[in-house]
């Protein structure tokens, strides 16, 4: 089972966990993002390139299957504006057993960071915006999944 | 013709989202298109002064600037991405 949404409504991970939980593994791992309010961050906007990001995700999601034996994976990401506090990416995987599910969830969110056409710009209370950076510390914690 | 389009601080540098070109020809890559657009107004030059902060797509596949255009129908600059 593969499902991959990109809207601007919020995200459930409850009700997302529910279809993982009955593919049948014994293991469902997930990672949840949360818009963080740092620095008085009053809301955060999200763009994409929307002809390219839904092509961008099948082709991780393929690496991922690719690597580990999965039952099915969920990735929802969110665009648009949002809140701190509000959930911003899910990412869910089934597997048989748990390494393989909380190994390509880790993979699967690490990539999803660096290699998906998102942009974040950031809001202040005190009328500042500012695109949000490119971090090395994020092109290193997917770098580290082809050593 | 080849299609531009400009995603986050380079969108809002040229202050549009894109445009449409007579395509340049396969043999020119971004690199040089880029130079040659540097040339159409303020707001061009600002958003590709620097090289190390921009990156490029070709038909939704990601490329370095120094690729060619080849055939692409669609060419897309952008920061470096930061979803997740």
């Amino acid at each position: 089972m593969i499902r991959i949404h990109i809207g601007e409504e919020g995200i459930d991970p409850a009700a997302l966990l529910v279809p993982l939980e009955q593919l049948g593994g014994g293991a469902v791992a997930s990672f949840t993002g949360i818009v963080r309010g740092d620095g008085g961050l009053v809301s955060l906007r999200l763009d994409h390139y929307p002809a390219m990001t839904q092509a961008r995700i099948e082709a991780i999601v393929a690496q991922a299957q690719a690597r580990w034996p999965l039952l099915g994976i969920t990735i929802v990401h969110r665009v648009g504006a949002m809140a701190p506090g509000e959930r911003i990416v899910f990412v869910g995987t089934a597997s048989s057993h748990r390494a393989a599910a909380l190994e390509s969830c880790a993979f699967l969110i690490d990539w999803l960071k660096t290699s998906a056409p998102f942009w974040k710009k950031e809001c202040f209370a005190d009328g500042r915006e500012q695109w949000v950076e490119a971090r090395a510390e994020d092109d290193a914690a997917r770098d580290r999944w082809n050593a | 013709m080849l299609d531009i389009l400009y995603f986050a601080w380079v969108r809002e540098a040229i202050g549009k989202d894109g445009e449409s070109i007579d395509h340049p020809g396969a043999d020119i890559t971004i690199s040089v298109l880029l130079d040659r657009l540097s040339g159409a107004g303020e707001g061009y030059a600002e958003a590709f002064a620097d090289r190390s902060r921009l990156r490029a797509a070709l038909d939704h596949a990601f490329v370095s600037l120094e690729t060619p255009l080849g055939e692409a129908h669609e060419l897309a600059l952008f920061p470096p991405v930061t979803g997740g």
